[in-house]
């Protein structure tokens, strides 16, 4: 029984990991390459998600309508960068901080605007609505299982284009040394427009995968992309593995802190502190876990500059 | 660069910005809805959540309300109603600024509307403190019902632990050895639990307290299916709901244990939004769109006409909220400026109601059947809460004894 429980919460904090992953990989992309503080990408997340929403039931598809939000994001962030965010490269970290977040405010409220304060309904599709045995006496979610998997695609093709691929090889030489990536003839400016629109994407698949889980609604992308900070900073700037070992690490530690510190606090603590005390520490032991790796690795798990 | 005050600056610009839209509202709705005519007219002010996710509660309540006022032909116990409506944005600083304006400037006769207990423990001493009626139809805080009861303080809807005593008198009623408590940490969330623990004779399996506002129940369902008890009792207002019973569903719980839910968690608005995963789900109220009375069939009848939705109870409470202003101006003989008297006559003359027959209790809260509900389809095919019996049958709150009104 123990044992299947540990396998349950594992799955549930490799989904979680997963998805952080997503959310972190473009964050450390564009912060890593393009030495640029982001905090709009939780904005794409959130517009990836409520594109999710209306695409999926316009085309009454729950995977066209996945196609289409995370082109339609990627887009959404070429054009971003392309017209603001390039001009921001050169200023120092305060105006990029200003101006995106001037982004978020802009972005809550268009979305207030578009789709209403409401939140949006955003529904599992119906194959993967119920649970799928995965060992005997052991139900786990269908839909959980599919983000696990789309999780798992999406960090794999990323590791492939990152290191098998041209453009993967520039991206890689961009984060470690942007000035000789330049004179050794690499256009900077349209890697940087593209590696944003792979960053918005990655959001964009995220925010349409969560949403069945969580909400979609304004406001979703400020709480998750504190995450993302978080996990960026334990896994080192600029670093895609950094970011996967950070991300599992993260989901892992704030699935265990909520499935077992109150177990472990209800042995001496009456059941309303102990089930307040575990998730309060599950979620400080993540900025512990950041905190202890920023003093023994100040640089990140993962740096990736030499 | 600091990201952690992201969020709390991101919401005080949005609430600056709703605070001006939900002003202008206000001010274009008490403009048309003032219909009085000359002095000889009674004023109503109405604070309640309208915007934003929390808000389709308030917005349910306030169409309730309109249609009794509209069934009474404008009138409360003959005399013309002025109506003020105010949003009170979720926030209690804002709702008791809205309870004060009514009071003090409008000089209103009833004060009414507030959904949520956070907020009507801000705003309900402005109310008191001026002798103006409190008439509550949503919010039914334990405190204004035991010993800090208040004689301007009267409850067209129930005390908060109501529901959940019900719910845990059914777990009782159907012999569930083993029940799984689950709920919010937070003031309401506590008490729901003690609320049901109250009737409920059988063994707590488990009590787990989770973040208020959270979304994903991923690890507390793996440990609920752990547990493996016979029944499971949640109280998640809102969107936590939505989402935990589209999650218990999705990880294959719901044939293992039963779940228990107060009405609120399973009432219209949580059905529209979760769909048909809700069929058979057991839970309790202390209405029913179903139940068997005059009033009751001309509201249902009457609200879809007017509204094209199916009422919540939260429309059931503002419908009956203005039969008991109404009922309270005719035994004051109309005299709306002896408050006393209104207070007097709304605890004592018998009010007309959608739930059926109830008389107010002498903390101001009412003493009224709930019954047990199943959620199933009608003979439309539309997804609804049928009655499937009586629980508690004139049923007065846990605190009231402790209350010193006569």
């Amino acid at each position: 029984m123990t044992g299947i429980l540990i396998i349950e919460q594992t799955l549930n904090g490799l989904q979680f990991g997963l998805m952080l992953f997503l959310l972190a990989a473009g964050l450390t992309l564009v912060f890593g390459i393009m030495d640029m503080i982001n905090l709009a990408h939780g904005s794409l997340y959130m517009l990836g998600a409520y594109l999710m929403a209306s695409l999926a039931a316009a085309t009454g598809s729950f995977l066209l309508g996945l196609v289409l939000a995370v082109l339609a994001t990627g887009a959404i962030g070429a054009v971003l960068e392309f017209m603001l965010l390039r001009r921001l490269y050169e200023r120092d970290h305060l105006s990029q901080v200003l101006a995106t977040f001037a982004l978020i405010l802009i972005a809550n409220e268009s979305v207030r605007m578009l789709w209403g304060p409401q939140q949006m309904m955003l529904n599992a599709p119906a194959a993967l609505a119920g649970p799928v045995e995965l060992l005997p006496g052991m139900p786990y979610p269908a839909y959980r299982l599919a983000v696990i998997a789309v999780g798992l695609v999406v960090a794999a093709a990323l590791y492939l284009l990152v290191t098998r691929t041209r453009m993967g090889m520039r991206v890689r030489a961009g984060a470690s040394n942007r000035e000789m990536a330049q004179a050794m003839g690499v256009d900077i400016r349209r890697l940087f427009t593209v590696v944003f629109a792979i960053g918005a994407m990655l959001c964009a698949v995220a925010g349409a995968m969560l949403g069945p889980l969580l909400a979609v609604q304004i406001g979703m992308g400020e709480e998750i992309l504190i995450l993302a900070f978080v996990v960026i900073v334990i896994g080192g700037i600029g670093s895609i593995r950094g970011a996967l070992v950070g991300a599992l690490l993260v989901g892992m530690a704030d699935t265990a802190g909520r499935a077992f510190l109150p177990i472990l606090f209800r042995a001496f603590l009456p059941p309303e502190y102990a089930s307040g005390i575990g998730p309060g520490l599950a979620s400080i032991m993540i900025y512990l876990i950041m905190a202890g790796v920023l003093f023994w690795k100040p640089q990140g798990l993962f740096p990736a500059r030499g | 660069m600091n990201p952690f005050h992201i969020a709390s600056i991101g919401s005080l610009f949005s609430t600056r910005r709703i605070q001006g839209l939900a002003l202008a509202g206000a001010l274009a709705a008490s403009a048309l809805s003032g219909i009085a005519i000359g002095a000889d007219k009674v004023r109503v002010g109405m604070v309640s959540t309208l915007s934003g996710p929390p808000g389709a509660l308030g917005i349910d309540m306030r169409d309730g309300f309109n249609l009794a006022l509209k069934h009474l032909g404008g009138k409360l116990g003959g005399i013309p109603v002025e109506l003020l409506v105010a949003d009170d944005n979720f926030n209690p600083e804002t709702g008791k600024q809205a309870v004060e304006r009514f009071v003090k400037r409008d000089k209103v006769d009833f004060v009414t509307g507030i959904i949520y207990s956070n907020i009507m423990l801000a705003a309900g001493q402005a109310a008191f403190e001026s002798g103006t009626p409190y008439v509550s139809a949503n919010a039914g805080p334990s405190q204004y019902a035991g010993k800090d009861c208040n004689p301007w303080f009267v409850s067209a809807a129930w005390q908060n632990d109501s529901f959940h005593e019900a719910a845990g008198q059914h777990a009782t009623n159907k012999g569930f050895k083993t029940v799984y408590l689950m709920a919010p940490n937070y003031p309401a969330g506590k008490d729901a639990l003690t609320g049901f623990k109250r009737y409920y004779k059988g063994k707590v399996a488990d009590e787990v307290y989770v973040r208020l506002g959270q979304l994903d129940f991923a690890a507390e369902l793996a440990q609920l299916r752990a547990a493996k008890p016979e029944a499971v009792f949640v109280f998640f207002p809102g969107g936590m709901g939505v989402n935990f019973i589209k999650q218990y569903v999705a990880a294959g719980l719901a044939k293992d244990s039963t779940l228990i839910l107060p009405g609120f968690s399973a009432d219209q608005d949580i059905i529209s939004a979760v769909g048909d995963s809700m069929l058979g789900l057991f839970n309790t109220a202390h209405w029913s769109p179903d139940l068997d009375n005059a009033d009751n069939k001309r509201f249902m009848a009457d609200f879809q006409t007017e509204y094209k939705r199916i009422p919540s109870v939260y429309a059931a409470q503002g419908y009956d909220t203005a039969m008991l202003m109404d009922a309270g101006v005719r035994g004051a003989k109309g005299k709306v400026e002896n408050r006393a008297a209104l207070m007097k006559a709304m605890k004592t003359v018998k009010a007309r109601s959608v739930r059926g027959d109830y008389r107010i209790g002498a903390n101001g809260y009412p003493v009224q059947n709930y019954y047990l509900r199943v959620i199933g389809k009608d003979a439309q095919g539309q997804i609804v809460n049928k009655t499937m019996g009586t629980i508690f049958a004139n049923h007065a709150d846990a605190y009231g004894k402790e209350c010193k009104l006569k």
